[in-house]
């Protein structure tokens, strides 16, 4: 019959139990990410025409999908006239192989990755590593969460579930620091001496990217760590994995996008190193990988393209109050939060079907976002779909085609409120316990005597 | 179909009706030079950056020689220097550059709101010498600090093409654990911010 008769992955309320079993650590995640949109909203509001430049930054990405395959045919053109090799990948297995065919023609083994979703959603480390590749990711939290066998929680902090003294217990076992030193600074400086030493024996570096300019055929990668940089500076070959949707038409909207990327992700004016890689270094080989992986298929769903305008700055996951109390790995997917949610169900409906659900729809993820995306009304639209497609658990099917048939008769709804109300006034175990989901992490309110309809009427006779 | 032709189909198949690319307006533009030194100090001092306004080159030299003395390996690229400071001839391997303490160059220009300076390849002698020196020094004409990015692009523009181009804004950081903030990630640990006024 349907995607629930089957056993499938733990989904997001089960991997959310499983975060919540420890409450301090679930209050410190979530003020640690509450500091980070406060951060955010600081930066901002330095800005007397913040709302301005988001409207003008939703309107370059409207005109950027309403005119994709121009942009992308331009971009082509630009990026091989400077000598860039350009390769279309059709879904994430192709992108996988062109890489690797990429670095199987240096005859190396080693190679130095910066940040990049792109890569992340394709599962190219272990793609690579399945291949006796050597893949070190050299952002300082990706590379603590690759050494912890885990995929990040968050496309900008992708460690900012783990604690110090956990850190410095991993850089102990894998880099020999000393038993018990936890301090971010030391800890930093052991991680900076270990990845140097990758970087200067590395040939090949793979870089994500956060700005493809059509009219230049450049991209633009930003980092604070110099991680990116690093790599690309110090190898023969520069690999540049990026969706088909990080083209923007013209190098003056980099002045857009760049004044609102890094305030809305960290509260930063910008970051350390924004890089405009136009032509390799003489003697440099460099690629860019363009991949598809849906997006070509999602442009033409009038309900869900706008989830392409996205420019990953995260700052959607630090306001959600889901996300910061469920953790990105109760997500599943590599992209978590609120944004995560509303891309992997285009990819995989089945898998996927929980994740328009973790939210309250509060719509605080919409009111930050950066180029403005309805993502609320997307995880509202999601959830239709699911339900028509038959992706939604027979609990919530009867339980809303129940409330469905109540809300709709007046009559049998007062009555039912007031049998409600009864039954939690005097028989209050009855809606006091596990059967109830919305008893769960919560007391249910005691109900008032009389429902506000009632009181109404009788208040407006007194007047 | 080759997955280019295949994906360029989909897209011209599913793409849905143009819609206009919006102007460019600025609001935030100030005309007081002033406002934008102090506007780039605090900005950039707030991101880590050390801004040491100067108004000679040789102040500069003075400065470099005091803060970094031998056997601290200096690599400088700029010109003006040249009388009180060595030119640098690179090496050929930019792996050599490792050992740099100190690399000093010039950038083109910086921009008031987020103390970020543009600096080009043909400033930087080997593309990888600002992010694998130790210490990084950045020279910058006082009035060449533009107010935003909107700017900074329209001075892009008018200025000739680059090959590699980068706005650096401080030292190289992270805050990767526990949201702690550390200067000195990957690239130069420390950012020397020159602010040339005169001459």
């Amino acid at each position: 019959m349907e995607a629930t008769a089957e056993p499938k992955t733990k989904d997001h309320a089960t991997l959310a139990d499983t975060f919540n079993k420890d409450e301090a650590r679930v209050d410190w995640h979530d003020k640690t990410l509450w500091f980070v949109r406060q951060k955010r909203d600081k930066a901002a509001w330095q800005l007397p025409d913040w709302e301005h430049l988001r409207e003008t930054a939703s309107q370059i990405k409207h005109n950027v999908l309403s005119n994709l395959h121009h942009y992308l045919t331009v971009f082509e053109k630009q990026a091989q006239q400077n000598g860039v090799t350009v390769h279309w990948a059709a879904d994430a297995e192709e992108h996988n192989r062109i890489v690797h065919s990429i670095i199987q023609k240096t005859g190396i083994t080693r190679v130095v990755k910066s940040k990049s979703m792109l890569t992340e959603e394709c599962h190219l480390n272990d793609y690579l590593v399945a291949q006796g590749i050597d893949v070190i990711d050299t952002d300082l939290g990706e590379r603590i969460v690759q050494l912890a066998g885990e995929p990040p929680s968050h496309i900008v902090l992708p460690c900012i579930h783990w604690k110090k003294e956990e850190i410095g217990q991993l850089f102990h076992k894998h880099l020999g620091t000393p038993e018990g030193n936890s301090d971010p600074q030391f800890l930093a400086a052991a991680a900076r001496v270990h990845l140097r030493e990758r970087f200067m024996t590395s040939p090949v570096a793979i870089t994500g990217v956060n700005f493809a300019v059509a009219e230049t055929g450049e991209i633009v990668v930003c980092t604070n760590e110099g991680n990116a940089d690093l790599g690309v500076q110090l190898a023969d070959v520069h690999i540049a994995c990026m969706g088909i949707e990080k083209i923007i038409p013209q190098r003056k909207h980099l002045g857009v996008f760049l004044r609102l990327l890094a305030r809305s992700a960290t509260g930063q004016p910008i970051t350390t190193y924004s890089s405009h890689f136009r032509k390799p270094r003489p003697g440099q080989h460099m690629h860019i990988v363009l991949v598809d992986n849906g997006r070509s298929e999602r442009l033409g769903s009038e309900d869900f393209r706008s989830a392409l305008k996205c420019i990953r700055c995260g700052a959607c996951m630090n306001t959600c109050p889901v996300y910061r109390r469920s953790g990105g790995h109760s997500y599943h997917y590599a992209i978590a939060g609120p944004i995560g949610s509303i891309l992997a169900p285009g990819l995989d409906m089945k898998k996927n079907a929980d994740l328009p659900f973790a939210s309250t729809l509060c719509g605080s993820c919409s009111n930050v976002c950066p180029v403005k995306i309805d993502i609320h009304d997307q995880l509202y639209k999601w959830r239709q779909v699911l339900a028509k497609n038959g992706y939604v658990s027979e609990t919530k099917k009867t339980g809303m085609k129940g409330m469905a048939w109540v809300l709709s008769r007046p009559g049998l709804y007062r009555f039912s409120c007031a049998i409600g109300r009864w039954f939690s006034r005097h028989l209050p175990f009855t809606i006091n316990n596990s059967l109830n989901p919305w008893y769960k992490q919560r007391e249910m309110p005691q109900a008032p005597k009389e429902s506000f309809g009632e009181w109404y009427r009788k208040n407006k006779k007194k007047s | 179909m080759s997955s280019r032709e295949q994906i360029l189909a989909n897209i011209k198949k599913n793409q849905p009706p143009l819609t206009p690319l919006p102007e460019i307006t600025n609001t935030t533009t100030s005309s007081l030079p002033d406002d934008k030194v102090i506007k780039f100090t605090t900005v950039l001092q707030g991101i880590g950056g050390q801004v040491v306004p100067v108004d000679s080159w040789g102040a500069i030299a003075t400065y470099v020689s005091k803060q970094f003395p031998p056997p601290a390996r200096t690599i400088n690229l700029v010109q003006e220097l040249a009388s009180n400071l060595p030119l640098a001839v690179l090496e050929k391997d930019p792996h050599q550059l490792e050992s740099v303490t100190l690399a000093l160059l010039k950038g083109h220009f910086a921009v008031a709101e987020n103390g970020a300076v543009w600096i080009t390849e043909t400033r930087l002698g080997d593309r990888a010498l600002p992010f694998i020196c130790e210490h990084l020094a950045l020279i910058v004409q006082a009035d060449s600090i533009v107010p935003t990015m909107h700017d900074a692009y329209e001075r892009i523009a008018a200025e000739s093409a680059y090959e590699f181009g980068t706005f650096i804004a401080g030292p190289s950081k992270t805050a990767d654990i526990e949201q702690s903030l550390v200067l000195g990630a990957h690239g130069a640990k420390t950012l020397t911010l020159f602010l040339l006024s005169g001459s």
